[in-house]
């Protein structure tokens, strides 16, 4: 009977071998296209995601964002072009591969996306529920301390539609975490909060990454966050990326569209 | 320059003509396409359903809850709508039977409607209406405000997770909830006939026993499991790919209604004629 064992086709996360982990480049995306019926939106993408750092993905609305995630993540399938994770071409996986991959990825939506079904505790709890063998103590445990870590552990038997915006987002991130993923995607993770929850949300990006490591994809128009938390900054325009560098670089640049977008977005680093 | 003017006029009326013919006849082809491209999604659903069926990790806690959900939930609405149907099909019947002196055969012949038709019809509608249409809100909802692509993000399959044991409650469930209605409505066309129009109770059963059989209960359930599986097929497949917002979500739900409903009585038609083998073109 064991083909009845739960975890006979789990996908398993991938361990990447040691000279991968050293690269400094943890997701190159080359020659990205995707178009919808006649709209051609991402028109060669090329880009390197830095392991271990925030990387921010900015642009005007339109430009291709939320769709160049979408395919970062395979929730859609690129109509050409290299996605490669640690060397894996990610673009070309299927099956229980491209399961296997995605578990790389955390993913906090832009709505937050939290199953409205379950409680705080099960939303945070479900990837454990579903991809390790650990104990219902264990599974407690381990997202208790993720709900204190976060400040939101008196809300764990609260259902999501009795969260505020930033505490939905902050559930989110932890179920985001809570499996250990390397690269945590966060699509426009500050809009619609007000300026104390968006700088509470900042913050919670970079001790993602300072407490667990992980490298950060960051979707953003919002560029007083961008100047807070980038250390790599693309700039994507009409489906291709217009221009790369650390904010300064591109709070500088000459390029019209990114100098417009910066200029019209009032924003220096000082 | 005078001539010119009057033909890039004729022209670009053309122009307009030409376009507006062209999107008419794409309309139309639309509209004739539609209800096989609504097939081909269902069957597609299905079969990519069928797959996941059989794939580990198997979610016994989905499956009961969607039993509890489709079954447990519909019981009463179903009981109800039996009751009142079993009532006023005997008063038809012994109303029309009592013209030739015939009302003897009452229970007969409701025990035989109800086992081969208005039991599986009738419960299938009722699940539609109750669990089918908040099927298709609960996974249009889930789907509009991104929840389905976060169990996709997190390698979680969301038809196994959300429409496979949907499936297999539609499946299970209907056939039972068309047993309760079978009863249920027997015992409203019993109470009707006996006690309110002076039926005797043993020649009502008597009846009943002597022309239904288990082909004709079997004929019911045979039905009943095409409809559970169909009405939440067709749940499942305008919930879990609705878009637009709630607006979209709205619609979805209006189609799940309506497709199911006519789907319930085409299939029962066909189904009908697969059994009695007789009835087709």
């Amino acid at each position: 009977m064991k083909i009845f064992r739960r975890n006979l086709m789990r996908p398993t996360r991938p361990t990447a071998p040691a000279d991968v982990v050293s690269d400094p480049i943890h997701v190159r995306i080359r020659d990205l296209h995707k178009s919808y019926d006649d709209h051609h939106v991402l028109r060669g993408v090329s880009l390197d995601i830095h392991r271990g750092k925030t990387n921010l993905i900015i642009g005007p609305s339109g430009s291709g964002k939320s769709v160049l995630m979408r395919q970062l993540i395979r929730l859609e399938k690129p109509d050409s072009g290299e996605i490669l994770v640690n060397g894996v071409d990610f673009a070309q996986l299927s099956g229980l591969a491209l399961d296997n991959g995605r578990r790389t990825f955390g993913m906090v939506f832009q709505m937050s996306a939290l199953f409205d079904s379950m409680s705080v505790f099960d939303n945070v709890a479900f990837p454990l529920r579903e991809h390790t063998d650990m104990s219902r103590k264990e599974i407690r445990a381990r997202v208790m301390e993720r709900l204190a870590g976060l400040g939101i552990a008196s809300a764990a038997r609260k259902m999501p539609s009795e969260l505020s915006g930033g505490m939905q987002k902050r559930v989110a991130v932890a179920r985001a975490m809570i499996v250990e993923s390397e690269i945590l995607i966060y699509d426009e993770p500050t809009t619609g909060l007000d300026p104390i929850t968006t700088e509470m949300v900042d913050d919670l990006i970079t001790e993602a990454e300072d407490l667990f490591g992980v490298t950060s994809v960051v979707i953003s128009h919002d560029m007083a966050s961008v100047v807070r938390i980038a250390d790599h900054l693309n700039f994507l325009h009409q489906g291709q990326i217009a221009a790369t560098g650390t904010p300064e670089e591109l709070l500088h640049s000459d390029h019209p569209a990114t100098a417009e977008f910066i200029r019209a977005s009032r924003i220096s680093l000082e | 320059m005078t001539d010119a003017a009057p033909t890039a006029s004729s022209s670009s009326r053309e122009d307009r003509v030409q376009r507006g013919l062209r999107a008419a006849r794409d309309w139309v082809l639309r509209l004739l396409l539609a209800p096989f491209v609504e097939v081909g999604a269902l069957f597609r659903l299905l079969t990519e359903s069928l797959f996941w069926a059989v794939r580990p990790p198997f979610r016994g806690r989905l499956f009961v809850s969607a039993m509890e959900f489709i079954g447990i939930g519909s019981l009463f609405i179903v009981s109800l709508t039996a009751l009142f149907v079993g009532g006023v099909l005997a008063l038809q019947l012994v109303d029309g039977f009592r013209d030739f002196g015939a009302e003897n055969q009452t229970g007969a012949v409701i025990g035989l409607a109800l086992a081969r038709e208005v039991g599986p019809v009738f419960a299938a509608l009722m699940v539609t209406s109750r669990a089918g249409s908040a099927m298709t809100t609960e996974l249009g909802s889930m789907r509009v405000t991104n929840q389905i692509d976060a169990l996709v993000s997190m390698a979680v399959n969301p038809v196994q997770y959300l429409v496979v044991p949907r499936l297999v409650a539609g499946f299970v469930m209907v056939p039972v909830l068309t047993m309760l209605f079978d009863v249920v409505g027997v015992f409203g066309a019993f109470c009707v006939a006996v006690f309110l129009l002076g039926l005797d109770p043993g020649v009502f059963m008597d009846r009943l026993q002597w022309l239904v059989d288990w082909d004709d209960v079997s004929q019911g359930l045979i039905k009943a499991m095409v409809f559970g599986v169909v009405v939440s097929l067709i749940a499942c497949r305008q919930g879990f790919y609705a878009k637009g917002g709630a607006a979209g979500v709205g619609r979805a739900t209006n189609r799940s209604v309506v497709h199911s409903a006519i789907a319930i009585l085409m299939l029962d038609y066909l189904v009908t004629s697969l059994v009695l083998g007789e009835g087709f073109l």
